[in-house]
């Protein structure tokens, strides 16, 4: 609870700062508006309408000859393949630098406080494996995976893999903020309790650290799955294999029946994808 | 697509759980093998090579590719356009961010059952069915319209307007708020249905019309978790805004792509260097943002 003297305080703060956003909002909208070329007419302009008209007649009816299904058919399963492995590769990335990334678990807490205090050598060798394992994981989730895509592409080459390393790192760095955050979310009072009875480090962490933080590993894990189906289906639009090169190719070349064709398909997997990890989070 | 989900809340772990935690049965052999055979499927499918990729020849690949990549150039030219580059991306996310939550807004209260056929504003209507159907149809198109703009990636939404309104940053915009929008009108929906039904029910009693509940007893209270969920799809949207250039729709994606595929790799470093920038500035931003409005 405040004091009344600091309320009166902050509300002068309050009254100036919805003017001060107000203003900011307005000059970042007009300035993005005119940035962004923003045209509220396209769709009514002659070439948007025709455009438009082109597009929907051409996308029906969706090409569902057994030639293109076929065709299809591979692509897309191997866009599930690469996001299983693509999690996979993220899990093994993400789980170490979450760990290390855990504040409670490598620099502060009850684990440490007897090990760290009076040392500050120790001290600062833990707080820079810290930082460093934050850092990285930041520059691993902050490059979107489309990025990592053409980069990869370029290093190991075209094909299924490279969309895999992208998924592989990106998500890395996704997952391993939120186990680091997981984890630090735990209840430190079980942890305090082995540690008394002697346990060591690694029988803290299975004993302690786990059972707590397993369910919401997993479930936050699947969910990352479903996410990375979805951007597998694109990432073939930089040549890192799946669905998304096929999309591209039929856009280019105007077969928009094509394009709905894959698009029904991606609707379909996506589904099937949902329903299979809700599924697998009911029985845990 | 990426980012941290708010939907996930965490459960509350009961500790210490002194309940036998029983034995395996046949169903987890079976979900466990079905999962090692998927892996090892997806393995053998995704022409995975660890094997090469930490051979010598593989290794020496990436490594020589980052070692191209150093140092930035951070020549004035460049140092220029990547800063108009983030600027630009700037603006795609925030139109695209605002356009969604303008679309959001105009359906969702068409797509929360509580608001449109059932519950407790409805009870004392006439149970006839051919009204309640009446009521299901807004509910059910504007369901299915909004699970099509979020199934359809932004990457694709981008294929389709860059054909359709032309090359540059608007088709960005339009496609993010496309996408977005679906996503938005979901989290709302899913807002608007566990809403406290008392002051609903509190206002209904003084005979207040629909609208003024609407006003007085819903939006109070949804407000800010509309806010929040609005400032984290913006982060996402920053990071889609940052490679929607990759198919012709403006922002840092158009001059990474060119960098890649002009192997100027120099520059792409400085470029990516500003996509981390300006994810890491969206990213306080929002934040502090969120704390004021919540």
């Amino acid at each position: 609870m405040r004091s009344p003297s600091l309320s009166s305080i902050s509300r002068s703060e309050k009254s100036l700062f919805p003017c001060l956003f107000s203003l900011l909002f307005l000059v970042a909208f007009l300035d993005s508006w005119w940035r962004a070329g923003v045209r509220p007419f396209a769709f009514f302009e002659k070439e948007g309408r025709d455009h438009l008209w082109k597009f929907l007649t051409g996308m029906f009816p969706p090409d569902l000859s057994w030639n293109f299904l076929s065709l299809m058919f591979y692509p897309a399963l191997e866009t599930i393949q690469i996001s299983i492995m693509g999690t996979f590769i993220a899990v093994i990335v993400g789980f170490p630098l979450g760990i290390l990334g855990t504040r409670t678990f490598s620099v502060g807490g009850v684990l440490n406080e007897a090990e760290v205090a009076g040392s500050l050598s120790r001290l600062a060798l833990r707080w820079s494996s810290y930082t460093m394992a934050r850092g990285i994981l930041s520059l691993f989730r902050s490059i979107p995976e489309f990025v990592w895509a053409f980069m990869f592409v370029r290093a190991v080459g075209l094909g299924a893999f490279s969309g895999v390393l992208a998924i592989g790192v990106a998500y890395g760095g996704m997952l391993g903020k939120v186990y680091s955050e997981i984890f630090e979310g735990v209840n430190l009072r079980p942890l305090e309790a082995l540690q008394s009875t002697g346990a060591n480090r690694l029988q803290i962490f299975f004993y302690g650290w786990m059972p707590q933080a397993l369910p919401n590993f997993v479930s936050y894990t699947l969910y990352r799955w479903e996410c990375a189906v979805r951007a597998s289906a694109i990432l073939g639009l930089v040549g890192a294999g799946g669905l998304g090169t096929q999309i591209e190719i039929s856009m280019r070349m105007f077969n928009f029946s094509e394009v709905l064709t894959i698009l029904l398909i991606l609707f379909l997997m996506v589904a099937a994808v949902d329903y299979i990890s809700a599924k697998v989070r009911a029985i845990l | 697509m990426n980012g941290i989900n708010p939907e996930i809340e965490r459960p509350h772990i009961p500790w210490p759980s002194h309940e036998p935690s029983g034995r395996p049965t046949l169903w987890t052999y079976c979900l466990l093998s079905g999962l090692l055979f998927l892996f090892a499927w997806s393995y053998q499918g995704s022409e995975i090579h660890l094997t090469q990729l930490f051979s010598r020849e593989g290794g020496g690949q990436i490594v020589a590719y980052i070692k191209k990549l150093f140092p930035p150039d951070l020549s004035p030219d460049v140092l220029k356009e990547a800063f108009r580059g983030a600027i630009e991306t700037f603006a795609i996310s925030f139109m695209g961010t605002l356009l969604a939550v303008v679309i959001a807004l105009s359906v969702v209260f068409f797509a929360s059952r509580n608001l449109i056929y059932s519950g407790l504003l409805y009870e004392m209507e006439p149970k006839e069915g051919w009204r309640r159907a009446v009521r299901l149809i807004p509910y059910l198109s504007t369901k299915s319209l909004l699970n099509l703009l979020r199934t359809i990636p932004e990457m694709v939404w981008a294929l389709i307007f860059v054909f359709l309104v032309g090359l540059g940053p608007f088709p960005g915009v339009l496609a993010l708020g496309v996408h977005t929008g679906g996503v938005l009108g979901k989290l709302f929906g899913e807002v608007l249905e566990d809403v406290d039904q008392q002051p609903i029910e509190s206002l209904q009693a003084t005979g207040a019309n629909r609208l003024q509940i609407l006003f007085y007893a819903i939006l109070p209270q949804v407000l800010p978790q509309f806010i929040s969920y609005t400032l984290y799809r913006w982060e996402v949207n920053i990071r889609v805004a940052a490679v929607l250039g990759f198919v012709g729709a403006g922002g840092l994606g158009q001059r990474i792509h060119i960098a890649i595929s002009l192997f100027f790799e120099n520059q792409l470093l400085t470029l990516i260097i500003a996509i981390y920038i300006l994810v890491t500035l969206v990213d306080y931003l929002s934040a502090y943002l969120r704390r004021k409005a919540t």
